[in-house]
C-alpha cells in the first residue's frame, strides 16, 4: 500500500519494543462482540493510483461540465475565471498539509494571510472588523442571526423575501432548534419590498441580501435607520462578491454585520462547496463575533508577528458559553480568495466588476428582447430575472437537453410557490461569450 | 469565579509578554532576511497604483444600472503584478510547518498524508467545476459520486443512513444533536430531556453545541483508567437526559472498553448516544461504531479520510445515523429512482418521490462539500477495506510504540495499549522548571511541529502524541530520540532557561499574545507601521 | 471602617455603608495570568446573590464572576476598558469591577473574613 511506510518487519519490531504478540493485543480494549472477524464485508480492495483516476473520469463523463458549453447559472455560486497562480498557490505543501495555525512561531505564513484576508473584507464590506472566514456564507448568514441575538438580547430575527431560499431555510432550522423566531416575509421577486414597518422593538435584526437573490440592488440606509432606532441590527448578505467592486458597500448603508459567499474569488463552483463566508462587523461587536481572529502583535525579539487572539470567545475555551460552536473555518478557500485579490488589485477588481456588469446588461437587453419574455429587474450587477411566458423548469430542461445551461428556474429552490413557477434567474460574468450568448438567446425563442 | 480554560494547543497560564529574552538573534543581515528565511511585508506594504496581477479586456461602456448605488471611493486594494505576488505567497509558505515537512504529531487531529491523486480527482473537469444547481440530469455522475462515499461510510460504520451536507465536525456535531433533538419531538419528550451528559475530557465543541441548542450539560467523570466512569454515568442517567456525547476513542487516546454498557444503560432510560467521531482513525475498518451502539457520529473527512487541512480548513463531517434517527436527517436527500439519480430538497419533493422521512430542515447551501467528498472517496479507493484495516493498525501500532519508547524517561498518563495517540502528562518535568509549552516550543528548535498540549484537561500539563500511520519506523526513532534528548536535557535541572528562550531556529520566537488580546489590531491600517522594518530604516 | 469580604469564588467585596465594592483577589489574578479583558455589568443592572455578572479575561482563560450579594449596580469601573492589566497590578485597588448597592446586607455574613479566606486558600494547597 503506497501512503503506508511501516513494512512487516518494522511492525515486528515495534510490536517487539511494545511487548505485544500482536496487532490484536493492542486492541483488546474493544468488547468481544464489536471485533470483526476480518476485514469489513462488502467492501473493494485498495487500487492504484491510475485505477482511482479512471473511476473518477467515469464520474466526471456522466456530467455536464459548464467549462464545454455555454453557462448562465447563478443563484448563489458564480462561474468565474480563476488564474492558474491561486490553484498553483493554495497546492503548495506548506499551505494545504498545514493545520489550524495554533503554533505561531512556525505558521506565520498561515497567520499572515489571514490577516491581510481579514483586511481586505473590511475594505471590501466598508466594515471595520472581519474574521478569518466562517464554512461558507450561507451558514454565515446564520451565524450572524445568532450574533445579533446575542448582542440585542432579542430572539426574532426579520427575514427578507429577497434572501436565498436556502439561506433562509438556514435560519428558520437554526430557528426551530436553538429556540428564536424566524420571521419570514413573502418572497420579494420584484424587489420592491419595505421591511421597515415590520422592525419592533423585539426585532434582534433584518437579514437582506444585496443584491437580492432576484438580483435588484437596493440602499437599505434607511432600513439601517430604523433598525437602529429599534434597536436592532441589520445584516446585509452578498451572494456575488465581485459585486463590491463597483456597488456601494453595505458599511456604507449602516449594515452592522456584513456576510459574503466568498466563492466568486479564487474558488471554483465545486458542485456546492467547500466555499468560503466573509464576515465583517462594527468594532463595538468584536468580541461577539463567531470565528476566528487573527491579529498582530510581537515576538521576544520585537519582530512584528500574528497570533490568533481573542481566543476566549470560542468553544475550546468557553465551551458551552462561546459564541459559537465552530472549530474550523475556510482556511484554504480563504487563501484562494485573497491570492485571487491580491493578483486583482484595485484595477484588476474594479474592471472584473465593470465587465461582469456588462456581459449581464447585454444579456438581459438581448434575452427581454425576446418576444414574452419581460425582465423584472431595474437594476442589477450581474444576474437578473425574466418572467417567461411558460413554467421555466421544463425551459431550463429544455436547454439542458440542447447542452446549454441556461439558468436557474426559480421553481428549484422555492417549489411550493405558485407565483415563481414562470421566473428564470440568468447570470452572466466575464466567462460569458457571444459564442455562449448567441445560442441561448436562440435556444430561448425555440423552446418558448 | 469558575474558570473557561484553553483546551486547545498549548497556551498555558502564562503569557508571550514574559517570555524570556534568552540569547537574542542578532540579525545581522541588511535586509533582515536569513538565507531561505525572507523577511515579507504585507501586501499593503508593497502595493503600487498602476500595478495589476491580471489582464482583462477594456470593458465595453454600458449605462450602470445600479440603482443609483455605485461605489463612490476607491476599496484601498494593492496593485501588484503577477510575480510579485507569486513570491508573496511562496514566502509566506516558508514560514510554516506542514505535513509535508515531517512528523505533525498533533493529538485528536490525525495529520496523515494527504496524497495528491486526491487533488488531482477534484478538479477533473465534469467535478470540480460543477454548479450545485445545474439540471439534475446533468449531474448525475456527482450525485453517484457522493452516493458512493455515502456508502462506505455507512458500510465502515455499520450505520443505515448519512447526512452528507454537515461542512465540518462541529456543523455534524449539530447535526447529529438536532437529529436528536427532533427525535425526542417527535415522541413528545423535548421538554422534559434537557439534560446532555458528557464527559470532562470532551472536546470543546460539545458542551458548545449541546448549550446552542438549549441543553443544559452536565460533566461525567473520569475514572482513573482515563475512561468513563460508568457507575456516575448510571447515576446521572435518568428521564430527563436526551443524550450522551462521547468522543471514542476518547480524548486520552483510550477505547472505552465498557462502551456496550454505556450505550446500554443510555438506551434503557430513552436517551441517545452521540458519538464524537474525531478519532475514527483509530478504529477504521477494524470495529464498526454501529455495533457499539452509537445513535450518530460525525466523521471528519479532513481527518480520518485525509481531505487536506488547509490552514484551518475546509473540513466536512458527515454524520451517520441509527434507524431510530435516519428519518430526521437535513435536506438535501439524494434519492435514486431507477436508474436516476435525484436530489431532494424539500418536503414535497420527498413525498413525490415516494421516501419517507420528516428532515430537521437545512444546514447548508447545496449539497456539502463536495470537494472534500472526492477527495475522500479518492483516499478510501485507494486503500480499499484492507488498506482503511492496516490503516487503523498501523496508526494504534505507531502510537503504542511511541508510548514504549518514551514511557521510561516521559510519564504515560494511564496505562496503555492506547489507540492511536500517546498521552503523557507533565510529572516528568516536575522540579525541572520546564512547562509542557516549554518542551513543546523546544520542539520546534529539533524541526518538529509540536504535539497537543494541555489537552485533554483531566491530565496535567497533557501532551497528546498522534504518530498516524503515515511516518516511517526511521522517522519515528528520530522523533522519539529527540524527546529523549530534550527529556534528559530538561531533566538536568539546569535547562529551565534555555526551554524558556524556545523556540530560536522558527520564522518567529515566543509572540505576544497577551499585547495581542489587549490591543486588537486586527486589520492593517496605513498607520500601523511594523515596529522593526529594516527596509524601511535603510531606505530613509 | 470599610470590611472587606471574600467569597469562595475568589471574589472580594468592600464594604462601605450600603455601597459594596467588588473585584477579584490576588490569588484569582495569579491564576488567571495577564488579564486582556473585562466586562462589567452596567449601572442599573439589578443582580441577585450567585447570578453571573462579570466575565474576566486573560489570554487562555476566561472566568465568569459571581455576585457576592444581591443589589444594584451603581458604577463599572470604565478604566478597565483602556488597562486591563489594573486587575493584575492592585487586583484590591484600582483593578476594582464594579459598586452596587446592598440589597440585604445579612448576605454578607455568609462570606469569610480576611482570616478564614486565608485558611481557605491554604486548604486549596
Amino acid at each position: 500500500m503506497r501512503y503506508l511506510p511501516l513494512t512487516e518487519v518494522d511492525r515486528r519490531e515495534m510490536l517487539g519494543v511494545i511487548g505485544a504478540k500482536s496487532i490484536d493485543e493492542l486492541f483488546r480494549d474493544v468488547p468481544a462482540s464489536a471485533v470483526l472477524g476480518g476485514k469489513i464485508a462488502g467492501l473493494p480492495d485498495h487500487q492504484g493510483e491510475l485505477e482511482v483516476e479512471r473511476a473518477f473520469q467515469a464520474y466526471a463523463a456522466k456530467n455536464l461540465s459548464p467549462g464545454s458549453v455555454p453557462f448562465f447559472i447563478g443563484g448563489g455560486a458564480y462561474r468565474h475565471h480563476v488564474p492558474a497562480t491561486v490553484d498553483y498557490m493554495i497546492q503548495r505543501g506548506e499551505f494545504l498539509t498545514s493545520y489550524t495555525p495554533y503554533q505561531p512561531e512556525i505558521t506565520q505564513g498561515t497567520l499572515q494571510y489571514l490577516f491581510e484576508f481579514q483586511t481586505q473584507i473590511t475594505l471590501l464590506t466598508g466594515m471595520e472588523v472581519a474574521n478569518a472566514s466562517m464554512y461558507d456564507g450561507s451558514t454565515g448568514t446564520s451565524e450572524a442571526v445568532l450574533m445579533a441575538n446575542r448582542v440585542t438580547r432579542r430572539h426574532k430575527a426579520l427575514i427578507s423575501g429577497g434572501l436565498h431560499p436556502q439561506y433562509r431555510s438556514i435560519i428558520e432550522t437554526t430557528a426551530k432548534w436553538e429556540g428564536f423566531k424566524a420571521a419570514v416575509t413573502a418572497v420579494d421577486a420584484g424587489g420592491l419590498e419595505d421591511l421597515i414597518a415590520q422592525v419592533d422593538k423585539e426585532t434582534s435584526c433584518v437579514v437582506v441580501q444585496n443584491p437580492s437573490f432576484f438580483g435588484h440592488v437596493r440602499d437599505f440606509t434607511k432600513l439601517a435607520e430604523a433598525c437602529h432606532a429599534a434597536g436592532a441590527l441589520l445584516i446585509v448578505v452578498v451572494t456575488e462578491v465581485v459585486s463590491l467592486g463597483l456597488l456601494k458597500p453595505p458599511g456604507e448603508m449602516g449594515a452592522d454585520i456584513v456576510v459574503c459567499e466568498g466563492q466568486s474569488i479564487g474558488n471554483g463552483l465545486g458542485f456546492g462547496g467547500p466555499y468560503v463566508g466573509l464576515f465583517a462587523t462594527r468594532d463595538k461587536y468584536m468580541r461577539q463575533m463567531p470565528g476566528r481572529l487573527v491579529g498582530e502583535t510581537v515576538d521576544a525579539d520585537g519582530k512584528r508577528g500574528f497570533v490568533l487572539t481573542l481566543s476566549t470567545r470560542e468553544q475550546h475555551i468557553r465551551r458551552e458559553k462561546a459564541t459559537s460552536n465552530i472549530c474550523t473555518n475556510a482556511g484554504l478557500c480563504a487563501l484562494a480568495f485573497t491570492v485571487h485579490l491580491t493578483l486583482l488589485g484595485e484595477a484588476g477588481f474594479r474592471r472584473l466588476a465593470e465587465i461582469n456588469h456588462a456581459k449581464a446588461s447585454e444579456l438581459a437587453d438581448r434575452v427581454s428582447a425576446i418576444p414574452g419574455v419581460k425582465l423584472l429587474n431595474d437594476s442589477f450587477f450581474n444576474e437578473f430575472t425574466v418572467r417567461l411566458p411558460k413554467p421555466a423548469a421544463p425551459v431550463v430542461e429544455a436547454l439542458a437537453a440542447k447542452r446549454i445551461l441556461g439558468g436557474l428556474p426559480v421553481s428549484r429552490l422555492l417549489p411550493d410557490d405558485p407565483s415563481v413557477e414562470n421566473l428564470l434567474l440568468l447570470a452572466a460574468t466575464e466567462t460569458a461569450t457571444e459564442e455562449g450568448m448567441g445560442p441561448l438567446v436562440a435556444a430561448l425563442k425555440e423552446v418558448l | 469565579m469558575v474558570q473557561s480554560l484553553d483546551r486547545s494547543q498549548g497556551r498555558e497560564g502564562g503569557s508571550a509578554g514574559g517570555v524570556a529574552a534568552g540569547p537574542t538573534d542578532t540579525h545581522g543581515t541588511f535586509t533582515g532576511n536569513r538565507a531561505l528565511q525572507i523577511e515579507e511585508p504585507l501586501i499593503f506594504e508593497m502595493g503600487q497604483p498602476g500595478r495589476c496581477g491580471v489582464d482583462l479586456p477594456e470593458p465595453p461602456k454600458v449605462k450602470d444600472r445600479f440603482n443609483g448605488l455605485r461605489r463612490s471611493g476607491e476599496v484601498g486594494l494593492p496593485g501588484l503584478s503577477e510575480p510579485q505576488v507569486v513570491q508573496h505567497y511562496t514566502r509566506l509558505s516558508q514560514k510554516n510547518y506542514a505535513i509535508d515537512m515531517g512528523v505533525y504529531p498533533l493529538g485528536s487531529c490525525t495529520m496523515k498524508h494527504n496524497p495528491r491523486i486526491n487533488e488531482k480527482v477534484a478538479r477533473l473537469p465534469g467535478i470540480g467545476d460543477l454548479h450545485p444547481l445545474q439540471p439534475v440530469s446533468t449531474v448525475q455522475g456527482a450525485l453517484e459520486l457522493i452516493d458512493r462515499l455515502a456508502h462506505w461510510l455507512k458500510t465502515l460504520t455499520g450505520m443505515p443512513a448519512v447526512a452528507m451536507s454537515p461542512a465540518a465536525g462541529a456543523h455534524g456535531e449539530m447535526c447529529g444533536m438536532m437529529a436528536i433533538a427532533a427525535a425526542l419531538e417527535a415522541k413528545g419528550e423535548r421538554a422534559q430531556r434537557r439534560i446532555v451528559l458528557a464527559p470532562e475530557s470532551a472536546h470543546g465543541t460539545n458542551p458548545a453545541t449541546a448549550a446552542a441548542l438549549g441543553f443544559t450539560v452536565k460533566p461525567i467523570p473520569a475514572n482513573d483508567r482515563g475512561r468513563v466512569d460508568l457507575a456516575a454515568l448510571k447515576a446521572a442517567l435518568g428521564p430527563d437526559v436526551a443524550a450522551i456525547m462521547l468522543t471514542n476513542p476518547n480524548t486520552c487516546g483510550l477505547f472505552e472498553s465498557e462502551i456496550v454498557e454505556i450505550s446500554k444503560a443510555v438506551h434503557a432510560v430513552g436517551a441517545y448516544f452521540y458519538c464524537d467521531g474525531a478519532n475514527f482513525n483509530a478504529i477504521v475498518g477494524r470495529v464498526r461504531p454501529g455495533d457499539l451502539g452509537v445513535d450518530c457520529m460525525h466523521i471528519n473527512l479532513h481527518k480520518t479520510f485525509s481531505t487536506p487541512h488547509g490552514g484551518g480548513g475546509p473540513g466536512a463531517g458527515p454524520v451517520v445515523l441509527s434507524a431510530a434517527l435516519a428519518p430526521y436527517a437535513p435536506y438535501p436527500w439524494i434519492v435514486k429512482q431507477g436508474d436516476k439519480w435525484t436530489v431532494a430538497e424539500d418536503g414535497g419533493a420527498l413525498k413525490s418521490l415516494g421516501v419517507e422521512g420528516t428532515p430537521l430542515g437545512r444546514l447548508k447551501a447545496f449539497h456539502g462539500q463536495m470537494g472534500m467528498f472526492t477527495r475522500a472517496l479518492a483516499y478510501i479507493m485507494s486503500h480499499g477495506a484492507d488498506g482503511l484495516k492496516q490503516v487503523a493498525e498501523d496508526a494504534v501500532l505507531s502510537a503504542n510504540y511511541v508510548m514504549a519508547a518514551l514511557g521510561d524517561t516521559m510519564s504515560p498518563a494511564f496505562e496503555g495499549p492506547c489507540m492511536h495517540e500517546a498521552l503523557f502528562d507533565d510529572r516528568f518535568l516536575k522540579g525541572t522548571g520546564v512547562s509542557t509549552l516549554d518542551f513543546a516550543k523546544a520542539m520546534i528548535d529539533e524541526g518538529y511541529h509540536p504535539m497537543t498540549m494541555y489537552f485533554p484537561l483531566v491530565v496535567h500539563g497533557a501532551m497528546l502524541i498522534e504518530p498516524t500511520e503515515s511516518v516511517a519506523k526511521e522517522d519515528l526513532d528520530q522523533f522519539i530520540g529527540a524527546l529523549r534528548s530534550l527529556t534528559a536535557r530538561a531533566k538536568t535541572g539546569t535547562a529551565a532557561e534555555a526551554f524558556k528562550a524556545a523556540p530560536l531556529y522558527s520564522p518567529r520566537r515566543r509572540l505576544d499574545e497577551t499585547l495581542a488580546a489587549r490591543k486588537p489590531i486586527l486589520r492593517w491600517k496605513p498607520s500601523n507601521n511594523p515596529p522593526d522594518d529594516p527596509m524601511k530604516q535603510a531606505a530613509e | 471602617m470599610a470590611v472587606v469580604k471574600y467569597s469562595e469564588e475568589h471574589e472580594w467585596i468592600r464594604v462601605e455603608g450600603d455601597t459594596g465594592t467588588i473585584g477579584i483577589t490576588q490569588y484569582a489574578q495569579e491564576q488567571l495570568g495577564d488579564v486582556v479583558f473585562v466586562d462589567v455589568p452596567a449601572a442599573g443592572r439589578k443582580v441577585a446573590k450567585g447570578e453571573s455578572v462579570a466575565v474576566v479575561e486573560s489570554v487562555k482563560a476566561a472566568s465568569d464572576i459571581y455576585s457576592p450579594v444581591s443589589g444594584e449596580v451603581v458604577e463599572a469601573n470604565a478604566a478597565l476598558a483602556e488597562s486591563p492589566g489594573d486587575v493584575n497590578l492592585e487586583p484590591m485597588g484600582k483593578g476594582w469591577f464594579f459598586k452596587l448597592t446592598i440589597a440585604d446586607k445579612s448576605e454578607l455574613d455568609e462570606l469569610m473574613d480576611e482570616a478564614g479566606y486565608a485558611t481557605f486558600l491554604k486548604s486549596l494547597g
